[in-house]
């Protein structure tokens, strides 16, 4: 009779959890389902407000209108060029320096190390109003590499922190091998560090990933040339434009997140262990 | 080790060094040292015509700026509110997503798809859901579950004008912070609770006496991340009411946005941004030193 009693009372535990689970995802997912709903409400009906979250009359103008009018083909290949060419010299330089900071010693190290850990503590902003003006002495203001040079000097001190944990777990013993098999660093670093550190190169370039296609506030104080523009500000910029057109607004929107969804579904493991790596080392 | 091989190691050291390093001290260090040196001028935007040396001044006007004060108390408040809500709302989905095994990571997924996704798309997003009256929440509010008569203006309001941005903080934040503590949850051994529970602890004490002091580093390394995060506050204030109405929602990193780059006064900016660097960096080591000792002798 006990027996029963308990294991009924566990199953009514799990479907309460269950529930509130659902309950929190629902909460989680809604917001973007009134944001795919209004995209596909062509603009008459965003104006009369038609709260529904099925659109009565579904269509994806907006999003043809967002992707050749508003040019978005463009800022998608902008943000993809920039994103994925700061994503390769962050992972190399990232890489080179953590290698560096986990093997080696050498003058002014732990200087250095000492404010990589300070500067991750300063909001970025702190440095924008120089960086603006340096931009311009190099000629870097509207520019793709301009803003890229930027990125990757950016992320250099989070990605070489993270690598640098990273590193040091990996084994000496290899390395010694190779030197005695007459190799160099240079050996050891590109075809035995590298490789043995998939997992964790694979975890900094999509984190870098992500923040490069999203970032905000450096391509808006940097470029002000419409052809050089990059998603996230061509997005705002067309809510300014077009405030009360949320349907093209929120189609421009989805254009942007729904690579960022895909790839994130489709590499978590990869995520997921690296944000946890990141937070144990920190 | 002999002379040239150490000579040799240390060569190798800068070769690996160098492109990231110059990188970081060109366009990372060199500015924020330079906004350092800014901050003590009335800086001139045109060229050539000299910096005039004012000292404090600027932070003395920083200290004096009824605006200032305005945008203090609302990173604060933000801060506040939404690392509140975020550590207990991700602590609470972690207990639970660690009690289940089926679906854990669709769920884990979903909860995880705000913090993918741009700050300006999902600011945009909650401007929408927040507008007035025509808005998805004043609907929900007025016609489906009639809580309300009237539509709210939220952002007409500097009293209700944060709802939608520490709304949006907490929702963005959730799914971060159960992934960490799900991780620091699963280094607890389970015999630990089974043990717990033959003495008739209750879910409640085991939560209290064993769940929470064991992950403290984790509880503590999230408040100091989430906090770094609130104090940083911009995107999604400069989308949602721009600092409006009337610059009462202004936060200290968009009133420094306006002022260097709307009104071009680069050295009250740079003195205003330092002022929040400042704070946080005390913050922080106030946090680790006083909230990390006590794991590490127990």
């Amino acid at each position: 009779m006990s027996r029963i009693f308990i294991a009924f009372d566990k199953y009514l535990k799990k479907i309460m959890v269950y529930l509130i689970i659902v309950l929190g995802a629902v909460g989680m997912v809604i917001p973007f389902l009134y944001m795919v709903s209004t995209s596909l409400k062509e603009h008459a009906y965003s104006i009369q407000f038609d709260p529904g979250l099925i659109p009565m009359n579904p269509s994806i103008n907006n999003y043809q209108y967002a992707w050749q009018l508003s040019h978005f083909q463009i800022y998608f290949k902008n943000s993809l060029f920039i994103a994925l060419t700061s994503v390769f010299f962050v992972v190399l330089f990232s890489s080179m320096m953590a290698y560096a900071f986990a093997r080696f010693e050498f003058p002014g190290k732990e200087i250095i190390f000492f404010s990589i850990l300070l500067v991750l503590m300063v909001p970025n902003m702190v440095g924008i109003i120089p960086q603006f003006l340096l931009a311009k002495t190099l000629g870097l203001r509207n520019s793709l590499w301009g803003l890229i040079i930027f990125y990757v000097a950016g992320s250099v001190p989070f990605n070489t922190f993270l690598l640098r944990g990273f590193f040091e777990t990996l084994p000496r013993e290899l390395e010694d091998a190779v030197l005695i098999d007459g190799g160099n660093y240079f050996t050891i670093f590109f075809r035995m560090v590298l490789p043995l550190s998939t997992p964790a190169l694979a975890t900094v370039s999509i984190l870098s990933f992500l923040g490069f296609w999203d970032e905000y506030i450096l391509a808006l104080t940097f470029i002000d040339d419409a052809p050089k523009r990059t998603l996230p500000i061509a997005i705002a910029l067309l809510h300014g434009q077009y405030g009360t057109d949320w349907g093209m607004v929120f189609a421009a929107s989805l254009i942007a997140v729904i690579p960022v969804i895909v790839v994130f579904v489709s590499l978590q493991r990869y995520f997921v262990g690296g944000i946890v790596a990141g937070a144990v080392k920190g | 080790m002999n002379i040239s091989l150490r000579k040799q190691r240390i060569l190798y050291a800068f070769i690996f060094i160098l492109p990231g390093l110059l990188l970081y001290l060109m366009f990372v260090i060199y500015p924020i040292l330079k906004a350092f040196q800014m901050s003590f001028y009335e800086w001139s935007i045109m060229p050539g015509k000299p910096n005039e040396w004012v000292g404090i001044g600027n932070y003395i006007r920083a200290f004096n700026d009824p605006v200032v004060r305005i945008s203090l108390r609302n990173t604060f408040m933000y801060t506040l509110v939404t690392v509140t809500g975020q550590l207990i709302l991700a602590l609470i989905a972690a207990l639970l997503m660690n009690y289940i095994i089926r679906g854990r990571t669709f769920f884990r997924t979903i909860y995880y798809l705000p913090v993918i996704t741009s700050w300006v798309v999902v600011s945009l997003l909650f401007k929408y859901l927040f507008q007035s009256p025509k808005g998805v929440l004043n609907h929900i509010l007025v016609n489906v579950l009639h809580l309300i008569a009237e539509p709210i203006p939220w952002l007409r309001y500097p009293s209700t004008a944060f709802i939608p941005i520490d709304a949006l903080g907490i929702w963005k934040g959730i799914g971060w912070g159960m992934v960490i503590f799900l991780a620091a949850l699963q280094t607890i051994p389970n015999e630990l609770y089974e043990a717990a529970a033959i003495d008739g602890a209750n879910a409640w004490q085991r939560l209290i006496k064993i769940t929470l002091p064991l992950i403290r580093p984790t509880i503590v390394f999230l408040l100091v991340v989430l906090m770094i995060g609130g104090f940083n506050v911009f995107i999604s204030v400069v989308l949602i009411t721009d600092g409006g109405p009337l610059q009462r929602t202004e936060v200290i990193l968009s009133y420094m946005y306006h002022q260097a780059f709307d009104f071009l006064d680069f050295g009250y900016g740079a003195a205003i941004s330092f002022f929040l660097a400042a704070i946080i960096i005390t913050l922080s080591f106030l946090q680790i030193r006083f909230l990390r000792r006590p794991a590490e002798t127990s």
